[in-house]
């Protein structure tokens, strides 16, 4: 994927998700605009409700805005078919999540090979491309294991690996150590920023936790109330 | 996403829920085995009917007559075909002639005449018939007691149970015995000279011209009897070939027995040849009747045949095809709710997943074709079930009817008949419902908003 024109790899412009919740209007994210550079770590902070999950789903493609144009690339997702869009979380996007979302009935090597599936890659092809992803985040004496048998910690990291598998050029991580104990989340974020260093990937991750935000995002974008409220370099 | 990745995930999900899937597969399987049980019966049925009709020498026969002779089957001679060919003699000449024409098997002319047989010195009257070598192959004889005529001219004789009844009450001790028929032969009277302008003939196989008239001298014949005959055989329509004791053909020709007709076709041959009052040309196939008739239509002869009863009786069958494969397909249709019932629960189990594998990257396509082909999947499995139980019941209905059958003395018979081609249907028609009914869960599914998806717990 090659970067846009002004560098970013990311790109709100004035972008809105409102919805209707019986008579009354949420909205969502209002009027946000950021930029983020490629191979930029930036942690997306704030409250429950702040909207910052929502403008995560809108980079995803997951979600589409109600006004104004997100532009991954230079592609305003704005204007895509799902079909577009589905083919933009295959091969630009990698996701992780708070609950892990590993599928329970298949193995970790199986749950890992999913998106590779997905996008049609050739079978020969996908075992090597499976180890490696397996190998990165250091879980290759658990690949027939199922994510009942898997550490919380462990889980993740096959998340990771699952996220990383199709090269995306793009890490999305919504509150990616919510679930983990203190000691296996910094693990997960010193991962995260081996990925980030290592693969030159741009990382946007959800986080209510100020503290680990500032110590591995280079920079950090405070929301509140859909609303953009700060944006800045972490100390 | 690839087809084998789409099927071995489909695989995966139905093997999650072993339970449920397995008991909506086996509902389709029961709707497919209704509808096998009852097409093979309708099937079997037609195959039963078309049989014993083909056996019959019904459709499989063309009756030639010289056109002057057609007017008895209630209609002008000329109206027959249309054809304005005109009409020759049905002579030897023709016979091999009709012989030559391709798709003809043999052909025969009719020899059935009344007359009296005597047993161990005891005289009863009866109805003698030729038969010709075609005959055994009709499948009439199939079950006899005693065996078919050991040759074309043996002198031997088969006996319908019936009569034999009234030589022996035991009619399998009739075997091997002999019995004396006792007939009148034609004998041909020296030509008068005027009469040789045009007025000559005969009935039947004569051999010499008679074309001076004939006398009648009474004979005895000695034939053996080689086998009984449970049912009446019919060799073809009209009467032809029924008669309570059978005879080779080549015999009955050899006899040249006088029979009531002989005076009227005397007078219509030309001299010093054989004519038959009428011929009946039997061909491989009744799908052949027509061509065949066509054939024989330009050398001048009137035809008849039953072709038209066979395609009125095909439709009948197909009605009645029709009607049992509704039934059948009702139990297919409920069957089908289940599957629909079975996918929609899927979905709600598997929302959370449905939103994982859209996150990953599938397509709304992708998760279409996903629960449209564990639909799919189902249809096949429980279509080859159905095929297995719908086959399992057609044997014990078969069963069922020859173990009643042979209690009560009668042959067997096969009511219900599974063809390879109603298999491949039914397994065909099975997927075709079960994705039919995949359609509203897999669009549904599909339709899923992932966040909302993900968001579900």
């Amino acid at each position: 994927m090659t970067p846009a024109a002004d560098g970013s790899a990311i790109r709100t412009d004035h972008i809105a998700r409102h919805y209707q919740m019986g008579s009354a209007l949420v909205r969502a994210v209002d009027d946000v605009s950021i930029s983020i550079r490629l191979g930029e770590f930036v942690a997306l902070l704030g409250s429950s409700g702040s909207g910052k999950s929502t403008l995560l789903n809108l980079i995803a493609g997951l979600d589409r805005p109600t006004s104004g144009g997100i532009y991954a690339h230079d592609l305003n997702l704005a204007n895509m078919s799902s079909q577009e869009l589905a083919k933009h979380r295959s091969h630009t996007i990698g996701i992780v999540f708070q609950a892990f979302n590993l599928l329970p009935r298949m193995t970790l090597e199986e749950n890992v090979e999913l998106p590779l599936r997905l996008a049609g890659v050739d079978r020969a092809e996908r075992g090597s491309r499976v180890r490696d992803a397996i190998q990165h985040v250091k879980l290759g004496a658990r690949l027939t294991h199922r994510p009942s048998e898997l550490s919380g910690g462990e889980q993740q990291r096959a998340a990771l690996a699952r996220a990383l598998v199709n090269r995306p050029t793009i890490l999305l991580a919504d509150e990616p150590t919510g679930n983990l104990d203190s000691a296996t989340g910094d693990e997960i974020m010193n991962l995260l920023r081996e990925i980030n260093e290592s693969l030159r990937m741009t990382i946007v991750m959800v986080t209510h936790e100020q503290p680990r935000a500032e110590r591995f995002a280079h920079r950090m974008i405070q929301m509140k109330d859909g609303k953009l409220v700060s944006d800045g370099e972490s100390r | 996403m690839k087809f084998r990745d789409l099927t071995e995930l489909a695989w995966r999900n139905l093997r999650e829920a072993l339970l449920r899937n397995s008991l909506t597969t086996l509902g389709i399987g029961v709707g497919v085995a209704s509808l096998v049980a009852m097409l093979s019966l309708g099937v079997g049925l037609q195959e039963m009917a078309n049989q014993r009709l083909s056996r019959s020498g019904l459709f499989d026969a063309i009756i030639v007559a010289p056109r002057t002779n057609f007017r008895g089957f209630g209609r002008r001679a000329q109206d027959n075909d249309g054809s304005s060919v005109p009409g020759g003699p049905l002579d030897d000449e023709a016979r091999k002639a009709l012989e030559r024409l391709p798709n003809v098997v043999e052909v025969y002319p009719e020899i059935r005449f009344p007359t009296e047989i005597r047993y161990a010195g005891v005289p009863y009257s009866t109805v003698v018939a030729g038969v010709p070598e075609s005959g055994q192959r009709s499948g009439a004889y199939d079950g006899m007691t005693g065996t078919f005529f050991s040759g074309p001219a043996a002198d031997e004789a088969i006996l319908q149970i019936e009569f034999a009844r009234q030589l022996s009450p035991v009619t399998s001790s009739l075997i091997g015995k002999e019995l004396v028929l006792r007939y009148a032969e034609r004998q041909a009277l020296p030509a008068e000279p005027e009469a040789n302008n045009g007025r000559a003939n005969t009935n039947g196989a004569d051999d010499a011209g008679l074309s001076g008239g004939f006398s009648v001298v009474p004979r005895e014949e000695k034939l053996r009897i080689v086998g009984i005959v449970e049912t009446e055989p019919a060799s073809g329509f009209g009467g032809v070939g029924r008669g309570r004791v059978m005879i080779p053909l080549q015999v009955a020709e050899k006899l040249r027995v006088a029979q009531t007709n002989d005076f009227r076709t005397m007078l219509g041959a030309r001299p010093g040849r054989n004519a038959y009052q009428s011929l009946t040309v039997r061909v491989k196939s009744p799908a052949v009747v027509k061509d065949v008739e066509d054939a024989i239509k330009p050398l001048g002869f009137a035809t008849y045949s039953l072709l038209d009863a066979t395609s009125n009786l095909r439709q009948v069958f197909a009605v009645f095809d029709l009607l049992m494969g509704i039934f059948g397909s009702l139990a297919l249709i409920v069957a089908s709710l289940g599957i629909i019932n079975t996918l929609v629960m899927a979905i709600l189990e598997r929302r959370r997943e449905i939103g994982v594998l859209k996150a990953l990257g599938a397509a709304d396509g992708d998760i279409r074709k996903l629960f449209f082909v564990e639909a799919g999947v189902m249809g096949l499995i429980g279509g080859l079930l159905g095929v297995a139980i719908g086959w399992m019941i057609g044997f014990g209905m078969n069963f069922a009817t020859n173990t009643y059958l042979r209690r009560q003395s009668l042959p067997p018979l096969k009511v219900s008949s599974v063809p390879w081609w109603m298999v491949a249907a039914a397994i065909a028609f099975s997927i075709a419902v079960s994705l039919a009914a995949g359609l509203y869960p897999a669009s549904r599914a599909a339709r899923l908003n992932p966040v909302e998806a993900l968001r579900y717990e």
